[in-house]
């Protein structure tokens, strides 16, 4: 994407049919380390990436719970990201204290579109630079959307979203169908296995990468450090080999690869993305 | 009941509520509703009088009306305030049908949406002077609730309005079973209705029974009540009086 004569200003059309500023919001949230969802017919999960700013620092909050049985996991700004929380957060605790009843996330998920579409249609705002994958149940069983800055939402089975994502999507494609039926902990199982394509080569650890799940029966909660890592122990289990295969693919993915990284790397980053 | 508390707020050029007044007193009013849960839902049971003070001037009132698919509202008191919260309920239902997304709102949804509204009424000294009974059937399970004019609001197997909680509940208390038939249930909504009759001025011998379960919302046609006044003691009153009462 080009820097061109109709990107200043949101309220300014490209004479193909295109809002730049929105588009330009959309990378910002493919620059965000990587957040994915999946659900079955009663459980949802989301799961991140930890990246941190520098070895000093703690790493960003990505997962955020709205209400017992909502949750949200962000890729971008994350301040914007926080910010969008709060409103859901809000707009949740509302409709308990008037109807003592849980609002259904298919309609919340609308109020957020609606919230993120004025901002791509007031000259004086910017779109918010943010995706939000939302994970929640209503009256029809568990749900997954994905919510962009252009406004526009969609439901998916399974979805990954920031840097590398597509890895972690090309690992979903292949078993999603799977996913409708799974149990709780093939659920998870995957999750943390999609985790791993983002990584691409970097060993999966707990302190990697943060999971929540959320169910029929089981409120919105994150997994702890120990049952994550005995997940990926499952699955870890023969180092040596993967690693020996591993390091030779690696050796000649990384001339390949070294390219790519470069241009997403942690130099073109903004500190504010994450 | 009355209120008279004298208000001037002044001036009508400068003060918007000047000639405005908040609620004092009811005018047209309903007397009690009696409602029960039984086997299959929620049983309702109102007569069909709107009074004027103590002249019962309307005959044909349907205090009882479908709310969604899933609710059955009630309402003594106020006959205007009833039509407004009718109004209220009304615009939420249809909100709640634009979305069209399979979500609906059920029984409990709507009971504590009325309470809210109660209560914020009252806080505001304007009250809505109805005494709200909200039954229901969603996903298999029966709600009943009540919610009175000033917000005080609670569920129970078997509530009654009025002097409903003086004369019907205490033989609610007695009778009601949770695993009553539509038959059973109706011959003790009658026996609740029949006594109501008898004791309370401002009740008619018109009443309808609404149904509510799964299925949906029925309400009944109107009809009466068998009445028995051939007591001796009514053929001459005075035969026993001995001057005074």
């Amino acid at each position: 994407m080009f820097r061109n004569q109709y990107d200043t200003d949101v309220t300014t059309w490209s004479p193909t049919g295109r809002l730049f500023q929105v588009e330009y919001a959309m990378e910002a949230v493919k620059q965000g380390s990587a957040a994915i969802g999946l659900r079955s017919r009663s459980h949802v999960v989301l799961a991140c990436v930890n990246k941190a700013q520098s070895e000093l620092s703690s790493h960003q909050r990505k997962i955020f719970k709205v209400d017992d049985h909502i949750g949200v996991a962000i890729a971008g700004l994350t301040a914007d990201g926080r910010v969008l929380s709060r409103y859901m957060r809000s707009e949740s605790i509302n409709h308990s204290f008037t109807y003592e009843s849980p609002l259904p996330v298919g309609r919340l998920v609308v109020r957020l579109a609606d919230k993120a579409q004025v901002c791509t249609q007031r000259s004086w705002k910017r779109p918010y630079g943010v995706g939000l994958l939302v994970g929640g149940l209503d009256e029809s069983g568990a749900h997954l959307y994905y919510n962009c800055p252009s406004g526009s939402y969609f439901e998916y089975q399974a979805f990954a979203i920031g840097s590398r994502s597509q890895a972690a999507k090309t690992y979903l494609e292949r078993r999603f169908e799977s996913f409708k039926e799974s149990s709780r902990e093939e659920l998870i199982n995957d999750a943390i296995l999609a985790i791993r394509e983002t990584l691409q080569g970097e060993t999966l650890k707990s302190s990697l990468c943060t999971v929540s799940v959320l169910g029929v029966d089981e409120p919105f909660h994150f997994l702890d450090q120990e049952s994550i890592q005995k997940v990926i122990d499952t699955f870890e289990v023969v180092p040596e080999e993967e690693e020996d295969a591993g390091e030779a693919d690696a050796a000649a993915a990384d001339g390949a690869a070294a390219a790519a990284p470069a241009e997403q790397g942690d130099q073109d980053v903004a500190p504010m993305e994450m | 009941m009355t209120f008279t508390i004298p208000i001037d707020n002044g001036d009508a050029l400068k003060n918007a509520e000047a000639d405005s007044q908040r609620t004092l007193y009811p005018y047209v009013t309903g007397t009690s509703i009696v409602a029960i849960k039984y086997k299959d839902g929620v049983l309702m049971a109102s007569d069909m009088g709107g009074s004027y003070g103590s002249t019962l001037r309307y005959k044909n009132i349907e205090r009882m009306q479908a709310i969604g698919k899933h609710s059955l509202l009630g309402a003594s008191g106020e006959i205007s305030d009833f039509q407004e919260i009718l109004r209220y309920l009304d615009e939420l239902v249809l909100n709640d049908n634009m979305w069209d997304d399979g979500n609906s709102l059920g029984p409990k949804e709507v009971h504590n949406y009325l309470t809210r509204v109660m209560y914020n009424r009252r806080n505001k000294f304007n009250p809505l002077w109805n005494t709200l009974v909200l039954g229901g059937v969603k996903n298999g399970e029966s709600y009943l609730g009540m919610v009175s004019m000033i917000g005080v609001s609670f569920e129970d197997n078997h509530v009654a309005t009025g002097f409903g909680n003086h004369l019907a509940r205490p033989i609610l208390r007695d009778e009601w079973r949770a695993d009553l038939s539509f038959e059973e249930g109706v011959k003790l909504l009658e026996k609740c209705m029949r006594v109501l009759l008898y004791r309370d001025r401002s009740a008619i011998n018109k009443l309808q029974i609404a149904k509510i379960t799964e299925e949906g919302v029925t309400v009944s046609q109107p009809y009466s009540l068998k009445t028995f006044w051939e007591f001796s003691a009514f053929h001459n009153p005075t035969a026993g009086a001995q001057g005074s009462w």
